[in-house]
């Protein structure tokens, strides 16, 4: 079989994926050697590095968008769900409580506590702490160490603000601490922990706003916590990311002229900004068969960013628009769109990804070796 | 009327020329800790359960074993403690290799820590399934590093 190389139009169109009215085509990727008689599909670094490309939209500590075009699904997937899952971060694993007289019990403050997201100082979240194993009953040295364990602490009780103007309603100036908040936390440094967590690296909560709990005059929150590092399939509290996303590139092929009071429905049917409206020109009337003939100024559909588009379908259930768009989506172009908890900044999280599976990778390629050893 | 025929030889005397298909699902096998006879003929692939120590890493217990009735050109592999994650992406860059005829990865029971990989080769390649999943292994690190790359330059190009 003689080696063929598929042309650029064959190898555009193999990237979309058809999105119908009914249905959705062509979902699976194919390029697999022994797909096509005659291509080459086999893995080629070079092919890939220049078949590569990443497009940052923005990029905030809380909020990163970007597009990753020419990788499969499972490699995007892969990187997406490392970061909701493996990736370390610090939460509050266990709560001490002394005394808890407020309405919130026990078990669920406790749960409200261990959600908090809290930041840090980098450097020793990264290199300093460590895991955390949980001690069993043979453990002779309970393992609550500087580099493993970080203590908090909440103490606040609800009194009677003696100078509140007579008649106040308003319960928070009624009383002192009636809302307890995130900030309310104390953070106690051990050992060499204020070498790593002090002044702005600090660790507190992220949003200090958070309402923890409600009281009145005479209810008591005192408990002391543990904070320790895990992973987020342990649980969701110690995911790094709110949400970790991507979605398709939309594509939106106008196949034939969509004019006037037409060209402005269709507009309505996508987001605002996807459509735009241009006059139809000279040229374009001028043009034979290009359907724009004796329509000379007159208002025409283009496309002005399909990647805004939420591909809702709506043009396809309107006849008037029926074989003059083609609704599809890019297989290997995802948009990334991901919101860091303020522990990481959201880019290194798809960084640490990377770095993560890397690493897995590596370890499993010795664990074949040891295997056939 | 054949393949009956084939079947009773199978259980009967586990076939002598038949091909013997007669593995229950993955996660039901009892650990490896012998050797197993239909993998006599795969050198040296003996079911390893934490006999050998890394000796430069830190000490990690075998996570991956071939599976019974494994040959060298078509094995199944268990890894412990993977899921989907690993089991997608390593399917994807062992399916781009030429000598792969066939590469699919299953979690037989989702309450099971448990993904299994499955790798047939064709017979011609001269190689050995161990061999398609070692290169896999490589290519997804070196996928890493390419990404890597493109990403940090990218960032660096926005920032300006």
């Amino acid at each position: 079989m003689p080696r063929t190389e598929p042309s650029r139009e064959e190898l555009e169109k193999r990237r979309i994926v058809g999105i119908n009215k009914e249905n959705v085509t062509d979902v699976t990727s194919t390029d697999f050697p022994g797909h096509y008689p005659g291509e080459d599909h086999a893995w080629d670094i070079e092919k890939f590095r220049d078949g590569l490309q990443i497009e940052f939209h923005q990029n905030d500590p809380l909020l990163a968008s970007f597009s990753l075009i020419g990788v499969d699904a499972s490699i995007a997937n892969a990187f997406r769900r490392i970061m909701i899952a493996d990736i370390p971060t610090l939460a509050v694993e266990t709560v001490f409580i002394n005394n808890n007289t407020s309405v919130i019990q026990d078990e669920v403050l406790s749960h409200r506590l261990g959600l908090i997201p809290f930041k840090g100082g980098r450097e020793g979240l990264d290199n300093f702490l460590k895991w955390w194993k949980k001690p069993t009953d043979d453990d002779a040295v309970p393992n609550y160490f500087d580099y493993n364990t970080v203590k908090l602490s909440l103490n606040v009780e609800c009194t009677h603000n003696e100078d509140a103007a007579p008649g106040e309603k308003d319960p928070t100036k009624l009383y002192h601490h009636a809302h307890v908040y995130a900030k309310d936390i104390v953070y106690e440094p051990i050992g060499r922990q204020t070498q790593y967590f002090s002044g702005e690296n600090a660790i507190a909560p992220t949003n200090p706003d958070i309402l923890i709990a409600k009281l009145r005059p005479g209810q008591v929150i005192d408990l002391s916590m543990h904070m320790h590092k895990g992973v987020g399939s342990d649980h969701a509290k110690f995911s790094p990311v709110a949400t970790a996303s991507y979605r398709l590139m939309p594509t939106i092929d106008i196949l034939r002229p969509i004019l006037g009071a037409d060209a402005e429905k269709f507009a309505k049917c996508f987001p605002r900004g996807v459509i735009g409206l241009e006059k139809v020109t000279k040229n374009d009337a001028a043009k034979k068969g290009s359907g724009y003939e004796g329509h000379e100024g007159e208002l025409k559909a283009v496309v002005k960013d399909a990647m805004r588009d939420t591909v809702s379908r709506e043009c396809l259930r309107h006849d008037e628009f029926k074989d003059k768009v083609r609704l599809g989506r890019k297989r290997d172009h995802f948009i990334y769109q991901i919101e860091s908890t303020g522990q990481w900044d959201s880019d290194a999280i798809f960084l640490e990804s990377i770095a993560h599976l890397k690493e897995k990778a590596r370890r499993l390629e010795q664990q074949v070796v040891n295997m056939v050893r | 009327m054949a393949r009956s025929k084939a079947k009773q030889d199978a259980s009967q005397s586990a076939g002598e020329d038949d091909i013997v298909m007669q593995e229950p699902p993955a996660s039901h096998q009892p650990d490896l800790d012998e050797t197993d006879a239909s993998m006599a003929e795969g050198e040296g692939e003996e079911g390893v359960e934490g006999e050998f120590e890394d000796e430069f890493e830190e000490e990690e217990p075998q996570r991956v074993k071939l599976l019974p009735g494994s040959t060298p050109t078509a094995a199944s592999f268990e890894f412990l403690n993977e899921g989907h994650t690993l089991g997608n992406a390593l399917r994807y860059v062992i399916m781009k290799n030429p000598d792969v005829e066939f590469c699919a990865y299953a979690i037989p029971h989702p309450s099971e820590p448990k993904m299994n990989v499955r790798i047939q080769i064709w017979e011609a390649a001269g190689t050995t399934a161990i061999e398609a999943l070692e290169k896999g292994l490589k290519d997804i690190q070196d996928l890493c590093d390419v990404v890597t790359d493109k990403f940090l330059v990218a960032r660096k190009d926005f920032k300006e």
